[in-house]
């Protein structure tokens, strides 16, 4: 990193189209893609995709901590499950079942445990927040599990879809092709939202602290607020990919809560790509394929963990970035 | 006031004694787990998140072992070697490349381990939990419970493998080499000790003791793939409490936890005792973070 002045001018452009044209019809086209792949994709591989989607929605929300904080979450299925619980309440509470009622419910529910993760587990770096988040997601979890009465215990609850609704306008019956339309949308949107996140000054700050803690806390940000506010934040999104994945399956069950389903997340983010946002979506894509290939050409009892597993540690040793770690910088800018 | 005093009468005074031998039998084991995990940390600067995998791989080498066998102690002696082997293969294999980098890839491949080590048991020894017999089948009364020796002898093992430990450390030559890495990983290079073999001795000796500790432990509940991370929290929880890399800190920290987790068993359910724990966790985190059974770092 030098100050020097430079010999000539830095090409701003190298001619064709400037990369926020390149970037944005990269996005409508793989936009495109996803709005009429349900059309043509058979209901299997439609279910199959909208799931993709959910759980890359869950990675995406952890990326912002790995990376773009620096902080590696083990805890992330605690704001899921509490996000998939908070949808079921208002689902089995409330009749009729209200789609609107259900994400709010299942935002506050992760948001709850997001601020008591945050408040203790920002405290600790490194591996101390990684062991914190995933200790506290087992507190949620042995919760959720022994409090049979409320949560259903081992069995979870049950409950109906509700309609897509928008109060006083509009009111059908989830399809699954409207449903893979509706989780899109919010992924997108919520993709946006953390892309314009990490792009502005805040976001500017929690990069800093990935480089630098120390010089982020000298040049006079408090790093521990903005620490507390990024693991909410992940946490809000962590927990709308949890009421996502309750409303498509239709129950809730403690298994989501346990600490696999943080390692899910964090296998989804290596694989893709860490600090890109999109990358834990593809690395989600791409174990779950995997996933489903495996145990295609070997039978349901082949042990697909295995291979997945050592390709991720080959993956951490040879190459740290990640599937779309190329693009990152260009993803960033 | 009442309350207060029908409380303490609720308490039987033999089901205290008896809880108070049960948390000091856990923690043994557990403290054996956690000198492992410590020694490694405070060494390595790796947290090894394996290390609950390398124990319930070591209690299934001791039923294969023992069956195989017959002989518990064949078993204990068998499994510490073959895991303290793949211990050091796998710091070779995966750890070695990793030096120098942020201590945060060595969390996530020890993760990528423990998922394929816990995958590759599911797939191997299926899920129905397999046990093996104690070696001493005694027992003494215990008020009105009949205690099983075995039990002490878990407790009187794990603290001479730990104490037999301690001796290493403070007087064997690869003890001696190991402080010095912990104190000065440069200097010591610099005075010819082979540093990356001293870590890769210092996670097989890590792992070999998991493995026995597994072997110890797989008489009193059955073994099965997942057990590992129950315990590999639970160790966690005891390295943090007694001060990350402190090996007096994290026997100490061992025994009081599961102190205070049987004495909550006498009023919660088991598998909510563990909560304690996590409470004592959260309280160390906020008023002692460097740990509560270490000095007062300066």
């Amino acid at each position: 990193m030098t100050t020097a002045p430079l010999d000539k001018a830095m090409p701003l452009r190298k001619g064709g189209l400037s990369h926020t044209a390149v970037y944005w019809i990269g996005f409508v086209a793989v936009m495109a893609i996803l709005i009429v792949a349900p059309l043509l994709l058979p209901e299997f591989w439609r279910r199959f995709l909208t799931e993709v989607l959910i759980w890359g929605l869950l990675a995406m929300s952890s990326d912002l901590l790995i990376g773009y904080t620096g902080m590696i979450s083990f805890g992330h299925s605690a704001f899921f499950g509490l996000g998939m619980y908070g949808a079921a309440a208002a689902l089995i509470m409330v009749s009729p079942p209200n789609l609107w009622l259900a994400i709010g419910f299942g935002l506050i529910g992760a948001a709850g445990a997001a601020l008591f993760v945050a408040y203790f587990s920002t405290r600790l770096r490194d591996i101390y927040f990684a062991i914190t988040t995933l200790i506290f997601s087992q507190i949620f979890y042995v919760i959720i599990f022994t409090w049979t009465r409320v949560t259903g215990g081992e069995n979870g609850l049950i409950f109906t879809r509700p309609h897509l609704s928008i109060p006083f306008v509009y009111d059908v019956r989830f399809s699954t092709t409207t449903l893979h339309w509706f989780v899109l949308a919010v992924v997108t949107g919520s993709y946006l939202i953390l892309r314009r996140v990490t792009q502005s000054p805040f976001g500017m700050v929690l990069q800093s602290i990935r480089e630098n803690e120390s010089r982020t806390r000298a040049i006079g940000y408090s790093v521990e607020r903005y620490k507390i506010v990024s693991v909410m934040l992940s946490g809000l999104f962590a927990g709308l990919a949890g009421v996502l994945y309750a409303i498509q399956n239709e129950f809730a069950a403690p298994d989501f809560v346990y600490f696999l389903t943080s390692g899910d997340t964090v296998i989804f983010n290596v694989l893709g790509g860490i600090g890109t946002l999109v990358g834990p979506i593809v690395g989600a894509g791409f174990f779950q394929l995997a996933r489903e290939l495996l145990s295609r050409l070997f039978g349901d009892q082949f042990p697909y963990l295995i291979p997945l597993g050592v390709v991720f540690i080959a993956m951490i040793i040879f190459l740290p970035q990640g599937i779309l770690g190329f693009a990152r910088r260009w993803l960033n800018r | 006031m009442n309350a207060l005093g029908h409380f303490f009468q609720a308490i039987p005074f033999e089901l205290l004694i008896i809880q108070t031998v049960n948390g000091i039998v856990t923690g043994m084991i557990l403290a054996l787990i956690a000198s492992g995990l410590t020694l490694i940390f405070g060494i390595m600067d790796v947290v090894n998140f394996a290390h609950g995998e390398l124990f319930m791989l070591g209690a299934y080498v001791g039923v294969v072992v023992a069956a195989a066998t017959g002989s518990f102690w064949l078993a204990l002696v068998g499994a510490a070697l073959i895991i303290a082997i793949l211990g050091a293969a796998l710091q070779i294999v995966t750890l070695r490349p990793l030096i120098g980098r942020d201590p945060l890839n060595t969390i996530l491949v020890t993760f990528g381990i423990s998922l394929v080590l816990q995958n590759f048991a599911l797939w191997q020894f299926g899920p129905t939990a397999r046990r093996i017999a104690a070696p001493i089948t005694g027992e003494f009364t215990l008020f009105y419970l009949q205690y099983p020796w075995y039990r002490i002898m878990i407790a009187v093992l794990s603290a001479l493998i730990i104490g037999g430990f301690w001796l290493f450390l403070k007087f064997g030559k690869f003890g001696i080499w190991i402080r010095a890495t912990t104190q000065d990983r440069v200097m010591a290079q610099a005075m010819g000790i082979p540093v990356p073999w001293v870590f890769t001795g210092v996670f097989a000796i890590g792992a070999a003791m998991a493995a026995a500790s597994g072997v110890l432990f797989a008489p009193l509940v059955g073994v099965d793939h997942s057990m590992g991370l129950d315990w590999v929290l639970k160790a966690f929880i005891v390295v943090v409490v007694g001060g990350m890399g402190s090996l007096g800190g994290s026997i100490a920290a061992a025994i009081f936890i599961s102190l205070l987790e049987s004495y909550a068993a006498i009023w919660v359910d088991p598998s909510q005792a563990i909560i304690v724990s996590f409470v004592v966790l959260i309280l160390t985190l906020l008023f002692r973070p460097t740990g509560m059974f270490v000095a007062t770092p300066k």
